[in-house]
């Protein structure tokens, strides 16, 4: 079984929740990886048209289903920058129903080799936490389903 | 797999998570449950019935009158509902310690 790294703490009826990683990179590299766009790109499956690593600065992703088509842009302004210790930024999914959100993310050094992140979330309200917690699973049931009813139409014809 | 998704469609709604919350600690009857809130009595059944559709509550006969209780078993599953989102970011972190473990070699 895999070690559960990332933990995700979510207090009922809190409007934020905190998740943590700790990583096996040196705070330097872990860093990097929110600063350097190709990086961004890789790891968060993404395309970055704009990040501008700055106070007042601002950034804009963009992102596509697995058919290529844009699912949804992301953006936001970036209010707080230090490099290898934190980033505060708005964060905000375009033409969805859901208000922007605060993110406070902080990069600490364990060892030489090791590094941790905490993420620290603010919503709008408690309801729109709860709505953005339970999307990955909503979305996850939804796959399933529609792969269990192509199985299904596949066994019918 | 239906079953599922029902129970997620179910505890989106706020009357009906103000329901459980009312059950969490003792069974009633729908109308002692409908008298806890302002919306119309067959409104509330309604509620009690999807509740009671995907297992989240069940029924029990009391003499004449049918109490609802809180079915822990759906709710334990319920608790589990934040971990898909736990994992997206479990593998999102992966991947990017991994990428970025090359970029030190």
């Amino acid at each position: 079984m895999m070690e559960r790294k990332t933990k995700i703490s979510a207090e009922n009826g809190k409007q934020e929740l905190v998740i943590t990683r700790e990583f096996d990179l040196p705070l330097e590299l872990l860093f990097k990886a929110y600063v350097e766009p190709e990086i961004v790109e890789q790891w968060m499956g993404t395309k970055v048209l704009k990040l501008e690593n700055k106070k007042h600065g601002a950034y804009l992703f963009e992102t596509s289903d697995p058919k290529g088509n844009v699912a949804f842009l992301a953006s936001g302004v970036i209010h707080d920058f230090v490099p290898d210790e934190k980033i505060t930024r708005t964060f905000e999914m375009e033409n969805t129903p859901f208000a922007p959100q605060l993110e406070f993310l902080t990069f600490e050094k364990l060892t030489d080799h090791t590094s941790k992140l905490t993420m620290h979330v603010v919503y709008k309200s408690v309801a729109l936490r709860d709505q953005l917690l339970q999307l990955p699973f909503a979305q996850g049931i939804s796959m399933a389903h529609d792969r269990l009813e192509s199985l299904f139409n596949n066994l019918n014809k | 797999m239906n079953l599922r998704r029902d129970v997620f469609q179910a505890i989106a709604d706020p009357t009906r998570r103000a329901i459980l919350l009312l059950l969490a600690t003792q069974s009633m009857a729908a109308g002692a449950i409908a008298s806890n809130f302002d919306t119309a009595r067959p409104t509330i059944s309604k509620h009690l019935q999807i509740l009671t559709e995907c297992k989240l509550l069940r029924q029990e006969q009391n003499g004449r009158e049918i109490h609802y209780h809180v079915n822990a078993k759906t709710m334990k599953e319920v608790a589990d509902f934040i971990e898909p989102f736990r994992q997206m970011w479990d593998e999102r972190f992966n991947k990017l310690e991994d990428i970025m473990k090359k970029y030190k070699a």
